[in-house]
């Protein structure tokens, strides 16, 4: 059957099958890797995109029913095809190593900063409390965050 | 997962038909958070998934006293929409403590009913407040109380070929609310969690008050005895205190592999005393 979505800007139609999930259709039929595939049951978050802009985990909806709904990953936050000021904070805070949970962090964060521009502590870890890393022990992370923040409200 | 056929009907109609048609055999896909791991775990082997996102069923409104939200109503909607914060905050700020952000994103008022699992946050919402449920079959339509609705572990009294297309809350005067709950990891389903709303007369006594919990048995248990220990009386900390007493004295929850039933009783005890004591706090504000 058809799935139709707009991927990171670009309408596309993919046949799928009907028990394909979003996160095999970009990874195994699209070559979409910056979208990671971790547990399958929406509690790892190395899967996040975002769905019409809010995030979702794409190991829990079927590509069937996207219904031509916009699908943003990582990738489709890189602006003129530079970095994002958030994949550049968390290099700079060393928030990244082993890397694997690194885009699901990323793209969550740019949720959150989206819609709050001046997250408190609190609401940065409640936030991310979906993203899961067994790398940093989280504080670069959030360290990042606040930096990204700081510096998206100074227009830099 | 195992293979289906994917079907999305585009009205009620034909989803009621298709659900009659493949009984059994089919499962209702709504927001996908919890029927989706349980496909990739094969827990289930659906030979039809119903997906019924198509149908229009995402309404909230409010008009004669009553709140009306449709099925397919998602978390977040409840954390946002004005008319909840309005007229039924409690949802909002149960939806809050649901699963992480991107459940939040797509799970919907329906499906959690449905589910019916025993820690989830909006049965026992439901059951606080005394909801009513509306279900629909090809052969006609019915309400169910909350209060009835839930049967046991993920089971319901819907019936086959039935539902759920929406919740309809009763208007409570100016009120109190609160939710509590501790989970052992953030996100997880509540160990615990408890639904308090009171609201207080003109001499600053109880005159409503609603209590009730999820986790604490294999459904949302309504803790009536305790609200009674609430009615008629001022709200002081002493009072508050006996009431969260006889909620937990009714209690008799069940042990697993990471907690006990006495620790869940006492957290219950606990958290009932917290939440009746923001409640209270609301509702004098």
């Amino acid at each position: 059957m058809i799935a139709r979505l707009v991927l990171n800007g670009r309408p596309r139609e993919v046949d799928v099958r009907p028990n394909q999930t979003l996160l095999e259709l970009l990874r195994d039929t699209l070559g979409i890797f910056d979208v990671k595939e971790g547990c399958d049951e929406g509690v790892c978050g190395v899967c996040t995109v975002l769905l019409d802009g809010r995030p979702a985990s794409s190991c829990l909806v079927l590509a069937a029913g996207l219904r031509g709904r916009a699908v943003t990953t990582l990738r489709g936050l890189e602006r003129n095809g530079g970095l994002h000021p958030l994949q550049e904070a968390f290099i700079r805070h060393g928030a990244v190593q082993c890397g694997f949970c690194t885009p699901g962090f990323v793209v969550a964060v740019a949720d959150l900063l989206e819609k709050d521009a001046n997250p408190s502590p609190a609401t940065v870890r409640e936030a991310l409390s979906g993203n899961l890393c067994r790398c940093t022990g989280y504080q670069k992370i959030l360290d990042a965050v606040h930096l990204a923040a700081t510096r998206r409200r100074a227009g830099s | 997962m195992y293979g289906f056929e994917y079907v999305a009907p585009e009205t009620l109609d034909d989803a009621l038909g298709l659900v009659r048609e493949h009984g059994d055999d089919a499962k209702i896909l709504a927001g996908g958070q919890s029927l989706i791991p349980i496909l990739h775990y094969r827990l289930a082997r659906p030979r039809v998934v119903i997906d019924i996102n198509s149908l229009p069923l995402g309404d909230v409104t409010a008009d004669d006293g009553r709140l009306r939200i449709g099925a397919l109503v998602r978390y977040h909607e409840l954390e946002e929409s004005d008319t909840i914060a309005r007229r039924c905050p409690v949802l909002a700020e149960a939806a809050r403590l649901i699963g992480n952000v991107r459940v939040r994103t797509l799970g919907t008022v329906g499906g959690s009913l449905a589910h019916a699992d025993p820690a989830a946050e909006l049965p026992a919402v439901m059951t606080a407040l005394d909801a009513r449920l509306a279900v629909a079959s090809a052969s006609g339509r019915r309400t169910l109380a909350a209060r009835e609705f839930f049967t046991g572990p993920l089971t319901t009294a819907l019936t086959p070929g039935e539902i759920v297309t929406g919740v309809e809350i009763a208007a409570m005067a100016a009120h109190g609310w609160a939710v509590e709950e501790i989970s052992r990891r953030a996100g997880d389903f509540a160990i615990v969690a408890v639904v308090a709303l009171v609201r207080l007369d003109r001499l600053g006594r109880v005159d409503d008050a609603r209590l009730a919990f999820g986790g604490v048995a294999d459904r949302p248990v309504h803790a009536h005895a305790a609200e009674d220990a609430l009615r008629g009386h001022e709200p002081t900390a002493d009072v508050v205190a006996r009431a969260a007493h006889v909620a937990r004295e009714g209690l008799d929850p069940p042990s697993d592999a990471f907690v006990s039933g006495a620790y869940r009783r006492h957290v219950a005890g606990v958290l009932c005393r917290r939440a009746l004591t923001r409640a209270v706090a609301r509702a004098l504000a």
